[in-house]
């Protein structure tokens, strides 16, 4: 199975994220905001990576742009989660180089519906 | 013989049930076995002051403190030389444990609807608060006590204060 | 498959009122910007706004998530408000921010609520809720879906036809085409065609780049719409055509959530790294020293009786490492206590038309979880106290040559076993006067008596006292000074209080570290074995007869250093055997208790140790005179002695007649003179 990483401030949710995808067999790895994911991610290969756009220190869009500067991640999957009903916050997502987005609330089905699609 | 809705109005279940029995001062009592956590043999018990003379004191039961009520006492019977037969009930009513000592067990009877009678009225009514009913067992008189009763803090109190009463009279 | 949503709750209620704290706290720091700057608005330090901001958002996306629509529907509401706030599209003046902070209050009860089950005050959080989007300048675009979409599925088959052809970049998002081809197989039967007319010569190639497009017949009970879903993130990425054959009959398929909410069993507590890490190594030493022992004496021998005395000692040492690690894990620091305060004091105060600062100090300071618990109400009646009767209104403190703005000082710190805390206010302090008229009139005190300063202020623990001329919904009322007192004596710690009158009043707190174990002395009686509470004894003597004096019929009291205090025979008070009843014979241990001393005669001193609290009331009750129990080392169980209970037995007239209510601790010149 893949290796996730899923990037939230909120205890809970990544909490829930981690439950719902490693009981399917993936392993994944937490990280509470921008900063610590890029840490973590040093020197470290995951197939994908589920992060939230509001945080605090480095917030979702900016890590997607981080991240598609490095070879490593150019490729990789990025998904991001957003409750912003506003289209223009998925738009600065995807320009920013997201591959899609999951809108919040959603529930475990709904998360590994996309991931199964996402990672196949 | 009592049917069994006389029964169900005193808190009884039409079906049988089992009862651990006991001797207590030549009688046989019973107890619901539902309500008795384990048996055990006479331990040291360390008193509690200004309590009631039929609480002994408590017990150390792996770490719990119990109290510890001399059934004798509380039927106002005669106290008895502790042997090797003695032994320590713990009963558990709600969470709540207590240990009652007594004179020595017997077996696990089941008692069905048919062989519980009311209790009748007798002299004194003392201690009638805590007798659930009577029962015929192997030709013998049981009598099936309350437990819930018995071991209630507060009915220790009470009738602390009603032997106090009685004492001051 | 089902995931049961509730284990996550738990985190999400803690989370979320930690975040509304964080909350609560920032809102305080941009009033106080505010008033510092002098004007009623603020150019807010953007960092504070979006600290609040994504508390609120977080609450959101988390109750939505998990379910909990009221508290959904709220924080949705303060979101746009703070949005609002933080785009700069309104500014954060005094009324906004007071509507901001009842807003947290709100969004805190509907989250008790959610967690608990009660019932919050609906009427209160629907009128802030209005005031919130009353206050909304312009409205927001769209709501945000709290449930998930409904779809409209086919029931008939239809035949699509798509042509996807994406832009040259499409890979740099991450989306793979492969996997949307995959979606859309899920949907129905579908035939691909690859089209390779962009393809370039393998060395003009750039592998990051698309070349590819796909001509796709899908036929299934498909809705164009579950087709542009498949596409949804790569729509602007590519060119994208659906056509099909007209759909024939629509019947909506809704999905809906049913996430059941279920409330949070008391609470969990958050520890350090370290601590468990500490705790782990201590259980590895205590590891090791059991199988040493093992090992000794499974083929025991008497020459090895020295190692076996080395590895109970050992054994001695890591049981206590043990017992401290474990301790240490349920400590937390005071500030769980104290981060109510704040807000408190800004309420009040406004509310009071009065200024006050409130100081806090040593809020590191660590303490057992089951204390701070019980800690909170005391404190907060102490400072509402404080500000209520203390601290005067700005024109009374200039009058007085003080500054306008009032101080409450609040210092804890840790001395010996306990923690101790002090509430100290630089205000009018405490009306000797009133307090004197105030017992005579309830009967505490005869007309004539002429309490020491110390004696009058300590009238104010007694039970129904207030001087407060109009009881204030403030304080006054619920919890008097008495009920404080037994509350922090219950916990094994002590209230007292010091005052200046124009000067101020400093309430100090004594609590003990933990509530699982006390230092002791075990003292004999006969052949009973008594525990006394390390903390509450002076000092232990041999009694001289010539000291003991019998004022009024048989009760007895003992002279020490010109100091008289009652003196209790516990066999008497417990009514049991002592070895002697020549009180020659045996020691008398001075205690202390609210501040009153008394002897207590018993046969010997036993010993110092550290014993383990065991309920009493857990499975019997509460018993006069005893605190708890214990088990000792011989397994048997010992009665842990409660000071104040005790000194309550003697007056009720537990052993001799009453103590005359006179005679509780009076310090005198020489001779002593009774009424």
């Amino acid at each position: 199975m893949a290796t996730i990483l899923t990037v939230d401030d909120t205890a809970s949710m990544r909490q829930m994220i981690s439950f719902t995808l490693s009981s399917v067999g993936h392993e994944v790895i937490q990280a509470c905001d921008g900063h610590e994911a890029l840490m973590l991610l040093k020197g470290k290969k995951v197939d994908l990576v589920i992060a939230d756009i509001n945080m605090p220190n480095m917030d979702g869009i900016t890590l997607v742009k981080s991240l598609r500067e490095q070879a490593d991640y150019k490729f990789t999957p990025i998904l991001v989660l957003t409750t912003e009903s506003r289209e223009s916050k998925r738009q600065q997502g995807k320009v920013a180089g997201a591959t899609g987005w999951i809108v919040k609330p959603f529930n475990p089905e709904q998360l590994l519906n996309v991931v199964k699609k996402v990672l196949g | 013989m009592q049917t069994a809705h006389a029964l169900e109005h005193k808190g009884m279940p039409s079906g049988a049930e089992q009862f651990l029995t006991f001797r207590l001062h030549g009688q046989d009592y019973g107890i619901t076995i539902l309500k008795i956590q384990e048996i055990k043999g006479w331990d040291q018990v360390t008193p509690i002051p200004n309590s009631p003379a039929y609480v002994k004191g408590v017990l150390n039961l792996r770490g719990v403190i119990v109290p510890v009520i001399d059934l004798r006492l509380r039927f106002g019977l005669p106290e008895a030389e502790r042997d090797v037969f003695t032994v320590i009930i713990v009963a558990n009513v709600n969470g709540r444990l207590a240990g009652i000592v007594v004179d020595a067990v017997s077996d696990v009877v089941n008692i069905g609807a048919g062989q519980l009678c009311d209790v009748p009225a007798y002299e004194g009514q003392e201690n009638r608060e805590f007798i659930k009913g009577l029962a015929q067992v192997d030709g013998k008189l049981l009598v099936l006590l309350d437990v819930d009763r018995m071991v209630n803090p507060d009915s220790l109190d009470k009738s602390a204060a009603a032997a106090a009463v009685a004492a001051a009279r | 498959m089902a995931i049961d949503m509730r284990q996550f709750h738990q985190t999400f209620f803690e989370e979320s009122l930690e975040g509304l704290a964080g909350m609560e706290t920032e809102l305080l720091r941009l009033e106080k910007a505010a008033a510092n700057n002098g004007h009623d608005t603020v150019a807010a330090d953007p960092e504070i706004l979006n600290t609040i901001f994504r508390a609120a958002h977080s609450i959101k996306g988390g109750s939505s998530t998990f379910g909990f629509e009221e508290v959904a529907a709220f924080a949705h509401v303060l979101e746009s408000r703070l949005d609002a706030l933080r785009d700069g599209r309104s500014r954060p003046d005094r009324r906004v921010i007071n509507l901001l902070l009842l807003s947290v209050d709100c969004l805190r009860s509907l989250i008790i609520s959610a967690r608990t089950g009660k019932e919050t005050d609906k009427n209160v959080i629907d009128g802030v809720r209005s005031q919130l989007e009353s206050l909304e300048s312009e409205s927001r675009a769209s709501v945000a879906p709290m449930m998930a979409t409904s779809q409209t599925q086919t029931s008939a088959t239809a035949h699509w036809h798509i042509v996807f052809r994406p832009h040259r970049r499409l890979f740099h998002t991450g989306n793979d085409p492969l996997r949307i081809l995959r979606e859309l197989s899920v949907l129905g039967e579908i035939k691909v065609q690859t089209d390779l007319a962009d393809l370039p010569a393998w060395a003009q190639m750039d592998p990051e780049e698309c070349y590819l497009a796909w001509n796709i017949e899908l036929i299934g009970p498909v809705s164009r719409e579950a087709i542009a879903e498949v596409f949804s993130w790569v729509v602007d990425d590519c060119t994208l055509e659906i056509t099909a054959q007209p759909v024939q009959s629509l019947a909506p398929r809704s999905i809906t959530e049913a996430v059941a909410f279920m409330d949070a069993h008391a609470g969990t507590l958050r520890v350090s790294v370290p601590k468990v890490d500490a705790l782990i190594n201590t259980v590895g030493e205590l590891v090791i020293t059991q199988t040493m022992l093992s090992q000794l004496t499974t083929n025991f021998s008497f020459d090895n009786l020295s190692r076996l005395f080395a590895g109970i000692a050992q054994l001695e040492r890591n049981t206590r490492e043990l017992q401290e690690s474990v301790m240490h894990i349920r400590m937390l620091p005071l500030s769980f206590a104290f981060n109510r305060l704040p807000r408190l004091v800004h309420d009040m105060s406004q509310k009071l038309e009065k200024k006050v600062e409130l100081v806090i100090h040593g809020e590191q300071t660590e303490i057992d979880k089951t204390v701070i618990d019980r800690l909170i109400d005391p404190l907060l009646h102490l400072v509402r106290n404080s500000l209520d009767h203390g601290i005067e209104r700005p024109a009374e403190r200039v009058a007085a040559g003080k500054s306008e703005t009032g101080h409450i000082e609040l210092k804890a710190c840790q001395k010996g076993g306990n923690v101790v805390i002090e509430i100290r206010d630089d205000g009018r302090g405490l009306a000797y006067d009133r307090i004197l008229t105030k017992a005579v009139e309830r009967g505490l005190l005869p007309a004539s008596a002429k309490p020491s300063p110390g004696e009058i202020v300590e009238m104010i623990f007694m039970p129904g006292f207030s001087t407060a001329e109009a009881v204030s919904d403030i304080s006054g009322r619920g919890m008097g000074m008495d009920v404080v007192r037994n509350n922090i004596r219950s916990l094994g710690g002590g209230v007292e209080v010091s005052t200046q009158k124009g000067h101020g009043t400093c309430f100090t707190m004594r609590l003990p570290l933990t509530l699982a174990i006390v230092d002791g002395l075990s003292v004999q009686v006969g052949v009973h074995t008594y525990i006394l509470p390390l903390v509450s004894i002076v000092e232990s003597v041999r009694i001289n007869p010539e000291q003991i004096s019998r004022p009024a019929g048989s009760a007895e009291l003992y002279g020490l250093r010109q100091e008289y205090m009652p003196l209790l025979r516990l066999y008497e008070l417990f009514h049991v055997e002592p070895r002697s009843t020549d009180l020659a014979q045996g020691l008398l241990v001075i205690v202390e208790a609210d501040g009153k001393k008394a002897g207590l005669y018993v046969d010997d001193l036993l010993g110092q140790q550290q014993v383990v609290i065991k309920s009493l009331a857990t499975h019997y009750r509460k018993v006069e005179g005893i605190s708890a129990a214990t088990i000792l080392g011989d397994g048997t169980v010992a009665m842990i002695l409660d000071m104040t209970g005790l000194i309550r037995l003697a007056h009720a007239g537990g052993g001799r007649a009453a103590i005359p209510t006179g005679a509780a601790s009076m310090t005198t010149a020489v001779t002593p003179t009774f009424n």
